[in-house]
């Protein structure tokens, strides 16, 4: 039998990048995806690739992404539609607006400059926006991507260099043995050094396989398409306190989302609903009135996995040697997944990595409920918090 | 929104018109929801109100003048008694519990309890170079052209492609008094002996004999076994006639000043398919239907299926089984109409059912041409994508899933979301692959079913 170095479950953009960068390095990898690769929350989310506004828990890890996401074609092939169209972050009163300044100050920390825009500059330069927005910060260095490309490119890439990529394969059931990771796949045994669970709206039940129970729910963002129109926005654009989210694709359409449609995990379907496309158009009137006119020809959704923080487990797992999370992306992953990927492959294979993930840890959620059959004195450490 | 949950039949054809009516028969009042101004659906349209049309029915629906005047006359009656109708409502999205739609600029939304899908079809072609050209129709097109509009699309026309629409469509446009340079078929001549096996129900044929002998009376050039090559385009990119291959092989030329080409017709299944209905594929006509158990039934015990939107029967059997449809729905709801009524239609859709499925295979879907459409031309033109593009992301992808391949190119993404061009991307993947064109799967429906302006999207409580 064929012992890999690391197995992977989940076809999502971090774990094909994951397979990717282990194969570059020469490990012997094999990823199961249950579906197709990229078909679900990597594939149908908003196409954002934003460092502003994330918590600062993400940030180094955002960072580090970005710099990938420009290298797309030397990486994998194709540029997956990168952009750097900036994103700007809108506030509708002046207590938003000292949050957006509160927060340019503390993303400079990380290195990530921030431009805050004062109402008569917006109006100006940025007039296709409605009244109701009086300022905004602009992330210059943000921009967008198509999510439809990237995992299968990322996975395409990893084939090329040998991983073995394996599609419709549901994982029914993964184990440590103490030395090793035994996975059952259609009625097969792979046998594995490393584990990573990349498993999105799953990856709570393969965590739960080795007792780290965490409470991961799903959410299906509710996202709409119009038909293209002649370029006008620029910016990816966002609203304080959330709400409506828009960007124009080089193409032309204007992708657009709000509230979340209905997923069911089980099922492995998700669906946008009626009534929050609807709300959606009119939030996205009411940023961009001249929307008003343009016609929806889509929506859709995808199942995503959401943790109680909303930020999402990358790291150790606690109780388990070997074995690595990166899962409950909360509805921004998909920035994220470039460098969830190489962090992965480094934690695989190096046991550390450069970048600050500390934050992300699973300790967080410490898990009283579950008796893990192999918990370990070193366990206690990572409780307290 | 109503109070309480309401039976609504979508779609105000045939099929749609019959199911409603019988229904409210019954005592059931159902809200029928149609997008046109006014019922009929596309084989029985009629010209706007606004339009001082005084076409008489004879004119507009030929053989069938009398039958459409008897669906506008019953719906008229049925109007505000028995029926509730609301025509210019298009239904945009559905669930298990709602159904959304456009009316007067904005979105209404109904409570469902039962449904009929009455939703029908449209056309059906296979792209070739100059098809985007102005002047080229899809016979469903030219037909509304002339029924609803009064106008031709050209005042010389070459019809190309196959099915009972290509010679009714031909004809429909010499009596109103264009020039119809060539009608060609892609389907085999039918042959004396194939006439004779059509046994009973032979009204149809014998239509097609006549329009046939009417168009050759009249010098129109009616050939069959012929092969498209391309629509003709002039030095201002107008489509200026048809390039094509006789059945010998021989290439000939026929210059017009509009093209109508379409090879049958395909079911609107999108409503269909956001209620999550199973499907079957259909391997005489080649594609993807809601699953129904022979009786309207689909997969869905609230919903059933009549006319051409569950698969192209043609108008006859519209009606037929939306009267079905209205007789099991009745049942369900423990109304029993009378039995001898129930016998007696389901013999009728039987009779026909057997003389149409013969003479749909008379008008094979010409899957060969589809599969080999030449790598420059468009398939999607909403998207700009073409046949090459398609076959080099399967390539690449080493996929041919079609709702992957659209991810990958675009392909069905566009205003027309992919109604005119997945049939042919479908069997592009699937030849170039290797593969029956039943693995390749099916196209996933997604809201809007029709595209909206944002703006009558309006908020929603």
């Amino acid at each position: 039998m064929t012992k890999y170095d690391v197995a992977i479950i989940g076809g999502g953009l971090a774990g094909c990048s994951a397979a990717f960068h282990l194969a570059r390095r020469g490990a012997r990898v094999i990823l199961f995806e249950r579906g197709r690769c990229g078909s679900q929350a990597s594939g149908v989310n908003f196409g954002g690739v934003r460092q502003q506004g994330r918590n600062v828990a993400e940030l180094p890890l955002s960072i580090r992404s970005r710099t990938l996401w420009a290298r797309m074609t030397e990486l994998v092939g194709i540029d997956c539609e990168f952009v750097q169209s900036g994103h700007l972050k809108l506030a509708h009163n002046e207590q938003e607006m000292s949050e957006l300044e509160a927060y340019r100050q503390a993303a400079e920390e990380w290195g990530l400059k921030l431009d805050l825009i004062g109402t008569s500059r917006l109006r100006s330069e940025y007039a296709y926006l409605g009244e109701s927005v009086i300022g905004g910060s602009l992330s210059p260095t943000d921009g967008q991507a198509n999510p439809r490309l990237a995992a299968p490119a990322f996975a395409r890439a990893a084939r090329r260099l040998g991983a073995e990529v394996r599609e419709q394969s549901p994982v029914e059931k993964a184990s440590y043995d103490g030395d090793s990771f035994v996975l059952e796949v259609s009625g097969q045994t792979y046998v594995a050094d490393v584990l990573l669970n990349v498993a999105g709206a799953w990856a709570g039940n393969v965590a739960a396989w080795f007792g780290e129970a965490v409470q991961e729910t799903v959410m299906a963002p509710n996202m709409c398409v119009t038909e293209p129109l002649p370029q006008f926005i620029g910016p990816n654009l966002g609203v304080c306190g959330g709400g409506v989210y828009i960007r124009q694709s080089a193409h032309g359409s204007v992708v657009f989302g709000a509230g979340v449609g209905v997923a069911d995990a089980e099922a492995l379907r998700a669906r946008p609903l009626a009534a929050v496309t609807a709300e959606a158009a009119q939030l996205a009137i009411e940023l961009v009135p001249r929307l008003r006119d343009a016609l929806l020809v889509r929506t859709w959704s995808g199942i995503e996995g959401k943790l109680p923080d909303s930020i999402p487990v990358v790291g150790p797992s606690e109780i388990i040697p070997h074995l690595y999370h990166a899962f409950g992306f909360s509805g921004h992953g998909f920035q994220l997944g470039p460098a969830v990927g190489v962090v992965l492959s480094e934690l695989a294979l190096d046991g550390e990595t450069p970048t600050p993930i500390d934050g992300l840890s699973i300790s967080r959620f410490a898990n009283k409920a579950s008796v893990s059959r192999l918990d370990t004195p070193s366990r206690s450490l990572f409780h307290g918090k | 929104m109503s109070g309480s949950n309401r039976v609504v039949v979508i779609g105000a054809g045939p099929a749609g018109v019959e199911a409603a009516i019988t229904l409210s028969k019954y005592g059931i009042r159902p809200l029928l929801l149609d997008e046109a101004e006014s019922v009929g659906g596309q084989i029985f349209r009629q010209p706007p109100k606004a339009m001082s049309d005084r076409r008489v029915a004879s004119e507009l629906y030929g053989f069938d003048g009398s039958k459409a005047v008897k669906v506008h006359a019953a719906v008229e009656e049925a109007l505000g008694v028995g029926v509730e109708y609301k025509s210019l409502a298009t239904v945009w999205s559905a669930d298990q519990e709602s159904i959304h739609y456009i009316q007067n600029g904005k979105s209404e939304c109904v409570l469902w309890s039962d449904l009929i899908i009455a939703t029908g079809a449209m056309d059906r072609i296979v792209p070739l170079h100059g098809w985007t050209a102005p002047g080229v129709y899809s016979l469903g097109a030219a037909q509304i052209a002339l029924k609803a509009q009064s106008v031709l699309v050209g005042d010389s026309i070459v019809f190309f492609g196959t099915g009972p629409l290509l010679y009714y469509v031909a004809y429909q446009y010499l009596r109103a008094g264009a020039k119809v340079k060539a009608v060609l078929d892609v389907s085999k001549r039918v042959g004396a002996r194939m006439l004779l096996s059509f046994t009973s129900g032979g009204s149809d044929i014998l239509r097609g004999i006549y329009y046939v002998s009417y168009l050759k009376a009249h010098g129109v050039k009616v050939a069959s076994s012929i092969s498209p090559k391309e629509i003709l385009v002039d030095d201002q990119g107008n489509a200026a006639g048809l390039k094509f291959l006789l059945s010998g092989g021989e290439e000939c030329s026929i210059s017009s000043k509009a093209v109508a080409f379409g090879y049958g017709l395909k079911p609107e299944t999108q409503i269909s398919d956001l209620l999550d209905l199973s499907f079957t594929f259909d391997e005489l006509f080649r594609y993807w239907v809601p699953q129904s158990d022979g009786e309207c039934r689909s997969s869905n015990e609230r919903v059933f299926l009549a006319g051409d939107g569950a698969g192209v029967r043609g108008a006859v059997l519209a009606a037929l089984t939306g009267r079905r449809a209205a007789y099991v729905l009745l049942a369900k709801l423990g109304i029993q109409p009378p039995v001898a009524e129930v016998r007696q239609v389901s013999a009728e859709i039987a009779r026909a059912q057997g003389f149409r499925l013969a003479l749909e295979r008379a008008f094979p879907f010409p899957a060969a041409l589809a599969q080999t459409v030449p790598d420059d031309v468009l398939v999607c033109r909403c998207e700009g994508v073409t046949a090459g593009q398609i076959r080099q992301a399967v390539d690449v992808s080493g996929e041919a899933e079609i709702n992957r391949i659209k991810a990958f190119t675009r392909v069905g993404m566009g205003r027309c979301q992919g109604r005119l061009c997945m049939s042919t991307a479908a069997e592009i993947c699937a030849a170039h692959n290797k593969m029956d064109v039943r693995a390749v799967g099916r196209p996933r429906g997604q809201a809007p079913v029709k595209p909206i302006p944002l703006a009558q999207l309006g908020r929603q409580l």
